[in-house]
């Protein structure tokens, strides 16, 4: 199954909805990028709301479509990270530098616009 | 007291079926939301480490029940080329795959117990416990 993208003026939003396995993972990253190319979307918002555990293949998918996105001009900002999810990648010893995050999808977007500069 | 339930690990796909019988698992022993979380990303580092490294392998769930003390205790065992140097891969950011390297060190801060015994050429066995407390 494919992971929607939806355009909102120039942002994707995206929200994962259900436990990612590798093909999906690997489908989205590809996904996101030809969107953002279609789109020329300056900015995207990925909420993992419902994502209750992140291993380090998906953590490295998430990482490498951020760092991808970012040398096609666009800037991502990950939200809605659960408690469990947040420790579990810090105990296993993933770091996702760099990375923008926000509690939610609504502060995302602020924090989109706000270094978007609009 | 022991009740095992077994994926065999041979495809991405039994990777996700291992994660949700040991989710499955954790819920039913009464583990939370962040030992589930840990349980689940626990197998799935190591389901994954059969599938890249071993080709095939068996990922069991064991439901413990020690000194009135429950538990579930992962084990992953494959028939792969086992792990030379056992120090070495035990070791922080060690990779041969080219991912991020968390792997085994991350794996044992996850859950309570850890223990791996491996020989070149013969295979490797893991065995990982989460404690209900």
């Amino acid at each position: 199954m494919r992971i929607p993208i939806l355009k909102l003026k120039d942002c994707l939003l995206v929200s994962i909805q259900w436990e990612l396995d590798d093909q999906t993972a690997l489908q989205f990253q590809e996904d996101l990028l030809k969107k953002i190319h279609e789109t020329n979307a300056r900015g995207v918002v990925i909420d993992i709301t419902s994502i209750d555990f992140i291993d380090s293949f998906i953590a490295k998918v998430l990482g490498d479509v951020i760092n991808m996105s970012r040398l096609m001009g666009a800037k991502v900002v990950i939200t809605g990270i659960q408690p469990a999810v947040a420790i579990t990648l810090v105990e296993l010893g993933i770091r996702l530098d760099d990375v923008m995050t926000a509690l939610d999808l609504e502060k995302g977007l602020e924090k989109l616009q706000q270094e978007l500069g609009d | 007291m022991e009740i095992q339930s077994c994926v065999t690990i041979l495809n991405e796909w039994d990777i996700v079926a291992a994660r949700q019988l040991g989710r499955n698992v954790a819920k039913e022993l009464g583990f939370g939301t962040v030992d589930q979380a840990r349980i689940t990303t626990a197998i799935s580092e190591l389901a994954r480490n059969i599938y890249l490294y071993a080709g095939q392998g068996q990922l069991c769930i064991d439901r413990l029940n020690e000194q009135g003390k429950t538990g579930l205790r992962i084990i992953a065992i494959d028939e792969g080329p086992g792990i030379p140097d056992i120090r070495k891969v035990m070791e922080d950011g060690f990779s041969t795959s080219g991912g991020l390297g968390a792997g085994l060190p991350g794996v044992r801060r996850l859950m309570d117990d850890f223990n791996i015994d491996s020989n070149p050429g013969e295979g490797t066995d893991i065995r990982a416990t989460k404690w209900l407390r």
